[in-house]
């Protein structure tokens, strides 16, 4: 299953000081697909993001066995370079949160960060990220304003328009309607489908019917193991294990 | 009959608290008053912009504003980053640990050591030790000491209230630790950085003591850092105790008293359009 | 990247320092100044010393330890009730808007010179007290009255901030037994802020002994036991204030050590003050 997969997890396992927060994690993600990690809270899910950008670095006492491959490269290397990581596999937070700068300048911090960018090039990425984001047309003529001052769902769209900016390869979405309106639901879950074309996608949904919705694959996450890995049609309308299946149909979670 | 003398010590406290808060204000409204209706007709555009004759009897009080100027830049100067530094590192690179307590008891403790010492320590270590001389450099260097403490607390404190989201948000998109302090800690943090700063000018155009010991009390126009010079806390003080001239006195006592409000005022200002300009 | 990383956090701890490397650098050179003639004297003979007589190398500050006491002591019986007074009329009694406008102005309180207190006192209220009470009018009734007043934004914005700091759930539950505003405020309020409240005083009592320049304008700088409120009074800090700029050799060292046996009493009540706000913490 590793085989041609853009992330493999192999017996990862997670443990903040000496408390477990993944356990024997194995998985193949492949590329241009949307995986979505589900689960009832407190199973793991957004660790399991989390650990893939190495963002858990910031938790102090956070350790790990086991390795996580990106393209074939351990993400836990200690050489690696972290920054360099952290552009590759963007990642948008369960509440939107915009930086407090204009909207601009919010899509341009990162790249601003590596600085080798000319102000035209950086004005045409910004365009870029924006269209991708499906929020060009709505905030064009308002660039230079708060980013604070966008709806919910627009401030969601503009954090995803950030990561698209840097052209990255993986993104990771932890929950990203859980703070927002059924509309504006809608238009980022579309935004995701137009998205998997470039990108590989991994998803923490809010609900079952979202990750039924939007899904290739699916992994069920519970207690910090996986249950059951597969893809979606067959995990939301067939699943094997009983766990999942109770789940799935609304029995606990 | 109980419920009528509890409400009735009510409100002779609560009256009694009235009349203590109002005429706490009454009381610096008289004090500020009373200086500034002597030291207001004195203060005319020669008072600023002349040099003091005659021991300060005659002229105006311009090489002491020159003195104050001096001597709190090099403190601002020199004390502004070492704060602020200080802040971040506690605030962005240790958790609560022994070594944080240390710094942070350290901090409390420089907080309460009196300006008298400061001029002592001042005096023993950059006058004479490090062979400044009473020099703007040995004030300012003393008053650096000083407003350690105030840069400090402030500074932690805004950096406190910035939702660690923003930090996240900034290494998600490859940022390092020190770009996300320069480009998104830093920026929200200003305005109680500025206070900071603000509130330590205000100490420094204020203080007597420390500068008296360290920087001296020439009236000569200083030529550079290692010039003595004598403030306009440090004139009024010389032209009030040793009765030099009490119309000058009041004079140099409006003018500070102008300058300490302006700072102030500005401070609020500041401080009130950042707010708005960031909502 | 990761190199200049290392090298700023490197910095930054450095800097962190400062404040303890600079409160290091201030006791060791006070001591390395004061000590040897508190040595030499003795330190019975210094402390208790009743004479000082810099020319016939008498050196005794008993006078000034106790004359900064009784200022201090006469500073706190002012500043304590109106300070007290002013934190819960802004906690509890006005409305946060008006509060919004009065606390610039007990900033500015913090803000004004002490030399502008020093003077005020020296211009009003010494003739008052000189003509209503007689003596000499520069006194340590003079100096507590000025004292008191300059150390009210200490005890007003820290005994506030522990009125603030109270669980809501405090009040709530007061007033919900039948208690009245009044009594929630001086039965559960001022009871629960305790540590910080008393904390706030302590740090009054610290800015009131430590002050240096508007005593020297007001108190008169008379070295004696002082004996009543009216008399004229030298402390320890005004005792360095009024002398360093003329002493030398072991007159010199005499002032330095007078500033031992001041930072000796600021630490003591600053240590207390940061373990009691350190409860008020946890």
């Amino acid at each position: 299953m590793s085989q041609g997969s853009k992330i493999v997890t192999s017996d990862f396992s997670f443990y903040y000081d000496s408390t477990p927060a993944l356990r024997n994690i194995n998985l193949g993600i492949r590329p241009k697909e949307i995986f979505t990690a589900f689960g009832p809270a407190r199973s793991g899910k957004t660790t399991f993001l989390k650990s893939l950008n190495r963002l858990t670095d910031l938790i102090p006492g956070a350790n790990h066995t086991g390795s996580i491959l990106l393209d074939g490269m351990n993400v836990y290397d200690p050489g690696l370079d972290l920054t360099h990581l952290r552009r590759r596999i963007g990642m948008v937070f369960d509440l939107p949160t915009p930086l407090p700068m204009s909207i601009f300048d919010n899509v341009a911090y990162g790249l601003r960060l590596n600085k080798m960018i000319s102000k035209r090039r950086l004005g045409e990425a910004v365009e870029k990220a924006l269209r991708s984001a499906v929020l060009w047309e709505e905030v064009k003529d308002r660039l230079h304003t708060s980013a604070l001052r966008l709806s919910g769902g627009q401030q969601q769209r503009l954090c995803i328009a950030r990561i698209l900016a840097l052209e990255p390869e993986v993104l990771l979405l932890d929950e990203p309607c859980s703070g927002l309106d059924p509309i504006s639901t809608a238009s980022i879950e579309e935004t995701l489908i137009q998205l998997k074309e470039d990108y590989t996608i991994i998803l923490v949904p809010h609900s079952v019917q979202q990750a039924s919705r939007v899904a290739d694959w699916a992994g069920f996450f519970l207690n910090g193991e996986i249950v059951e890995v597969g893809p979606a049609y067959q995990i939301f309308t067939k699943p094997a294990d009983q766990r999942t299946e109770d789940y799935v149909t609304g029995r606990f979670g | 009959m109980i419920n009528r003398t509890r409400y009735l010590t009510q409100s002779v406290a609560k009256i009694l608290i009235w009349i203590g808060a109002l005429s706490t204000i009454a009381m610096m409204i008289l004090i500020l008053f009373q200086i500034l209706r002597e030291g207001l007709p004195v203060l005319h555009l020669g008072f600023f912009l002349d040099s003091p004759k005659n021991m300060g009897r005659e002229g105006g009080i311009f090489t002491t504003i020159v003195g104050t100027v001096a001597l709190t830049a090099v403190a601002i100067i020199v004390g502004a980053p070492l704060g602020v530094g200080t802040a971040i590192f506690l605030r962005e690179y240790t958790r609560e640990s022994k070594t944080s307590r240390v710094i942070r008891f350290g901090t409390d403790c420089l907080a309460g050591v009196p300006s008298i010492i400061f001029g002592l320590f001042g005096f023993v270590f950059f006058v004479i030790r490090l062979n400044m001389g009473w020099s703007i450099l040995s004030g300012g260097l003393t008053l650096a000491a000083m407003i350690l403490p105030t840069v400090i607390s402030t500074a932690e404190e805004s950096i406190k209230t910035i939702p660690s989201s923003y930090r996240e948000v900034s290494y998600s998109l490859g940022g390092t630790r020190w770009q996300t302090i320069t480009r998104v800690v830093l920026p929200s943090a200003l305005p109680g950085i500025f206070t900071g700063i603000l509130l330590s000018i205000g100490r420094s155009i204020g203080e007597t003591a420390a500068i008296i010991l360290t920087a001296g009390s020439s009236l000569v126009m200083p030529t550079s850092l290692f010039s003595p010079s004598r403030t306009m806390s440090v004139h009024f003080y010389i032209l009030a105790r040793e009765g030099i001239s009490m119309k000058m006195a009041y004079g140099t006592g409006a003018a500070l008293i102008l300058l300490v409000l302006m700072v102030n005022i500005i401070a609020q200002w500041l401080i009130n359009r950042y707010i708005r300009h960031r909502t | 990247m990761a190199m200049k990383e290392k090298i700023i956090e490197k910095i930054l701890l450095l800097t962190a320092f400062s404040s303890i490397f600079i409160l290091g650098l201030i006791t060791f050179f006070i001591f390395k100044e004061g000590l040897p003639l508190i040595l030499k004297i003795g330190i019975k003979a210094f402390l208790l010393g009743e004479k000082w007589i810099p020319s016939k190398g008498l050196f005794g500050v008993f006078p000034m330890i106790v004359s900064s006491f009784w200022v201090t002591f006469g500073a706190l019986l002012l500043g304590i009730p109106l300070g007290l007074a002013c934190a819960i009329f802004l906690s509890e009694l006005i409305p946060p808007s008006v509060g919004l406008l009065l606390r610039p102005a007990i900033q500015l309180l913090a803000a004004i010179p002490s030399v502008i207190y020093g003077f005020w006192g020296l211009i009003v209220l010494v003739p008052l007290i000189q003509n209503h009470f007689g003596g000499p009018g520069l006194s340590i009734l003079a100096g507590s009255l000025v004292l008191g007043f300059m150390i009210l934004p200490t005890i007003i914005t820290i005994s506030e901030d522990s009125l603030k700091a109270l669980p809501p759930t405090y009040k709530a539950g007061a007033l919900a037994l039948g208690a009245t505003h009044w009594q929630t405020i001086w039965r559960v309020l001022i009871p629960a802020a305790r540590s910080g409240v008393v904390a706030s005083v302590i740090l009054g009592m610290g800015r009131a002994i430590g002050e240096t320049m508007a005593m020297i304008m007001i108190l008169g700088n008379a070295v004696k036991m002082p004996t009543s409120f009216l008399d004229s009074a030298r402390t320890l800090t005004t005792n360095i204030g009024i002398e360093m700029g003329y002493a030398s050799g072991d007159h010199r060292q005499a002032l330095f050590a007078t500033g031992v046996v001041l930072f000796f009493i600021i630490m003591a009540l600053n240590t207390l003050a940061i373990s009691l706000s350190r409860r008020r913490v946890h």
